[in-house]
């Protein structure tokens, strides 16, 4: 299938400070990236220049099969978009948000209306639908920001950081709604900083840091290529500890670690389930009494850290959120 | 759909939502109201009582001043509320939108059109009360509103290109208010300008305000053959003049604005 999102050495400047440096992404039509990476890594600036707002110093991008900077007219009109500064405005009810936008993508007034009545009901907003969005709660903002991105039925969406600030139950809801529209064929582009969002709901993850794409593919390569699959092991006594040591030796494919005072063990192994099953088995012939014992897949996090040599979470500051 | 009923589709759309906005936030045009208001009553009546003017009242002088001043301050306002809507993500919005990107601009100064009626309205109610009275024939009084509401438009879009150059809405607001200070006081909105000294009297006679206001007063007939006649060309031709300036305004200030928006909602 044709990619419905194209990216080739994309690069943005803003005087001395280098934005992009050569971005390079492919999207297939009704999947999902996910572009993962801290504060100011490219994130927003790179959902910027695909949405049109921005243009790139050098490279090109196409979006539906419409360059960036060439056919933007054309191009807005087939993706939505909804930020993390939620694009509504305040004095307007909820139901007269929905149908400006409706209106701005050309709908006519009567569709307008009702995509903007569909819309409220299918994110929860019907009854706060005729009240001005200054009472609304973050929440339902974010919601009805992204009820604004889906007026038009656009095949291309993007998110940018659409969850940060929500709480889990929010989050989740946001998650589900992604869900349903990729199993319907659209195709997004998210960005985020949890790890979390883009294991769930990300077909592919490029991990940016500095402006560049520095690793791409799905959360499990990504995982795999910092060393897969790891036994947690917990253990009675130090003398367990030094013999369940001994036992899993020639198991491990790494170097194992062993925490004395917690008395646990952790033994990087290659094929996860095979590896707990023997492991148990020597322990058991080996009479070391076993307090828990577990498999443990790396968090996109430890990728992360391994990838960037800094946490995802470290506030890197730049133009990116002085905005 | 063509560029130029694009336009048009998407300013009514934009029209509509400053028109909402207007509307729930009754404060903003509340403020743009009431200090005229105190404005009038206090020089009516303070100043008044001790400014003579040969062959007419200091009311009927000043309410075609007040029109004018009311416009400048609406236009602070529309600045103001435009430096906000930058600070928020609605822009954006509208950039990712398939819209007409003058709209905005459009749909943003027709909307201020609007607001400009409503204190020109009460502004006139406030005036009837402390005596001002128009003289002239309907059509010339219907003309000296249309002439203010031309100047209020022209000078809506000065506002817009000095709200997108600066960004801030707290900046924006400090500008404003020190620079429309001296537009308003140095003219004749307030003061006979011939009895300013001499390199004052200049500024204040070529003033867009004066003129306007000069020709609003024309327009209404509120003016005095025994008042002394102003000296230079604007004063003296007010109504073309007055054209004349809201013309040029719009030809320098609604390209200007467009392209500052352009630029605004590009980083």
């Amino acid at each position: 299938m044709s990619p419905a999102i194209t990216a080739e050495g994309l690069v943005k400047k803003y005087g001395d400070v280098v934005a992009l440096d050569g971005v390079d992404l492919s999207v297939p039509e009704g999947t999902v990236l996910g572009l993962l990476g801290p504060n100011g890594a490219g994130k927003t600036t790179t959902v910027r220049i695909l949405t049109t707002l921005l243009k790139p110093d050098a490279g090109r991008a196409t979006v539906a099969g419409f360059d960036v900077v060439a056919d933007a007219p054309r191009l807005r009109a087939r993706i939505g978009a909804s930020g993390q500064y939620a694009a509504v405005d305040d004095h307007l009810t909820g139901a007269e948000n929905l149908e400006m936008v409706g209106r701005l993508y050309h709908l006519g007034t009567g569709r307008s209306r009702q995509r903007a009545r569909e819309l409220l009901e299918r994110f929860d907003l019907t009854e706060a639908a005729d009240r001005p969005v200054r009472g609304y709660s973050g929440g339902m903002r974010r919601r009805l920001d992204l009820a604004g991105a889906l007026v038009a039925e656009p095949p291309v969406l993007f998110l940018d950081e659409p969850t940060t600030g929500l709480d889990p139950r929010a989050r989740a809801g946001m998650w589900e709604v992604v869900s349903e529209l990729v199993a319907g064929g659209t195709t997004v582009l998210l960005t985020t900083q949890y790890l979390e969002e883009a294991d769930r709901l990300a077909d592919a993850v490029a991990v940016i840091d500095h402006g560049r794409v520095i690793a791409l593919g799905t959360a499990d390569e990504l995982k795999d290529r910092i060393g897969g699959d790891c036994i947690e092991l917990a253990v009675n006594g130090a003398a367990d500890l030094d013999a369940a040591r001994r036992a899993l030796a020639p198991l491990a494919t790494g170097e194992m670690k062993a925490d004395g005072a917690a008395l646990r063990l952790t033994i990087p192994v290659g094929d996860g389930t095979a590896a707990l099953v023997t492991a148990l088995g020597r322990l058991a012939a080996e009479r070391v009494a076993v307090r828990d014992a577990g498999l443990r897949r790396p968090t996109l996090d430890e990728v992360f850290l391994t990838l960037t040599g800094h946490r995802a979470d470290e506030l890197v500051t730049t133009e990116e959120d002085g905005r | 759909m063509n560029a130029l009923r694009m336009t048009l589709a998407d300013g009514m759309t934009i029209t509509r939502r400053n028109v909402l906005k207007i509307k729930r936030a009754p404060d903003l045009l509340g403020g743009v109201i009431t200090l005229p208001v105190v404005v009038v009553l206090l020089f009516a009546y303070v100043f008044g009582s001790m400014i003579e003017l040969p062959g007419m009242s200091y009311g009927e002088y000043l309410i075609p001043g007040i029109f004018v001043q009311v416009i400048v301050m609406s236009g602070q306002i529309t600045g103001y509320t435009l430096t906000q809507d930058l600070q928020k993500g609605i822009f954006d919005r509208f950039r990712t939108l398939p819209m007409a990107p003058s709209a905005v601009l459009v749909g943003q100064t027709a909307g201020d059109i609007l607001m400009n009626v409503t204190s020109i309205v009460a502004m006139s109610l406030v005036g009837l009360v402390v005596g001002w009275r128009v003289h002239t024939a309907p059509q010339e009084a219907v003309l000296g509103f249309l002439l203010l509401l031309l100047f209020a438009y022209a000078f809506s879009w000065v506002t817009a290109t000095v709200a997108l150059a600066l960004r801030r809405p707290e900046v924006f607001n400090n500008l404003a208010t020190t620079l429309s200070m001296p537009l308003i006081f140095l003219s004749n909105a307030f003061v006979d300008t011939t009895r300013l000294p001499a390199p004052l009297r200049a500024v204040a006679e070529w003033n867009p305000v004066s003129v306007v206001v000069q020709a609003a007063r024309e327009l209404f007939g509120n003016t005095s053959a025994a008042m002394p006649a102003p000296g230079t060309w604007p004063l003296r031709h007010a109504v073309p003049a007055a054209l004349l300036w809201s013309a040029l305004l719009l030809i320098v200030f609604v390209p200007l604005a467009i392209r500052l928006y352009k630029r605004a909602v590009s980083r």
